[in-house]
């Protein structure tokens, strides 16, 4: 499991590789936080490599996105798989993140 | 009764590099058995990860020496995990926030119970030989 960062155009891109757990949740907030105190404002976080996501990766996220938009920026997430959507359901968290089919779609609704 | 059989019995130590492993055993045996693949890919892996990350970082305390046992029974019906940590153990029946709830939805906590009680078809908490949670899998 491992995290990927990258630059298209505005956006900060990560892909997460594997699962988001607890063992290796801080690793992602740490390499986001990086970035945005770099200044970076729009981030995106890819699914499509990611197996399963826990409790503590779930929360991982609902905290990224709150410091982002404390910053005047936005998270949004792409590519989740049919467990990740409906993990996202259960949890009521698709209600809170705009998440986009795809890379090209997530990117372009920046 | 339904015939029943051990498919997994293992102990880790309490540290949550473990967890990876034995998830992904669990899950390999939940395929094994022919179980809805949404079930094994989802409702088995999140609900151990939850099991498994309580019992080694509230109920061992994280503490290095001591351990996590992980046992599956199987039987017509239903797959049940046993996930035991050396702990005191906890009211599962406590009033706990609802973490879909708008006052509770940008809270970073509370979602790992409320996860295993709608992954599972019924979780339970118990003494023997350690605290134990156990997780139950209806088959279809």
């Amino acid at each position: 499991m491992s995290f990927s960062i990258s630059k298209q155009g505005e956006v900060v891109v990560v892909d997460v590789e594997g699962q988001l757990i607890v063992g290796n949740r801080q690793e992602l907030k740490q390499k986001v936080l990086d970035e945005l105190e770099k200044g970076e404002k729009k981030f995106l976080i890819d699914f499509s490599q990611t197996g399963y996501i826990d409790s503590s990766g779930l929360g991982v996220l609902v905290s990224l996105s709150k410091k982002i938009r404390e910053q005047g920026g936005e998270l949004r997430l792409a590519n989740l798989n049919d467990d990740l959507q409906t993990l996202f359901e259960l949890t009521k968290l698709d209600t809170l993140f705009q998440i986009s089919d795809t890379r090209e779609r997530a990117l372009e609704s920046f | 009764m339904a015939e029943s059989h051990v498919a997994l019995d293992v102990e880790i130590p309490s540290d949550v590099k473990y967890m990876e492993g034995v998830i992904e055993l669990a899950t390999r045996k939940c395929r094994e058995l022919s179980i809805p693949p949404q079930k094994c890919s989802l409702n088995v892996r999140v609900a151990l990860a939850e099991a498994i990350s309580n019992a080694i970082l509230r109920g061992n305390g994280d503490a290095a020496h001591k351990h996590v046992r992980v046992r599956a029974v199987v039987n017509d019906a239903a797959v049940v995990f046993d996930v035991t940590d050396e702990g005191p153990g906890f009211d599962l029946a406590a009033d706990r926030p609802d973490p879909t709830a708008p006052e509770n939805i940008l809270s970073e906590d509370g979602r790992g119970l409320f996860l295993m009680h709608r992954l599972m078809d019924r979780v339970e908490r118990f003494q023997s030989d350690g605290n134990v949670v156990r997780l139950t899998l209806n088959r279809e």
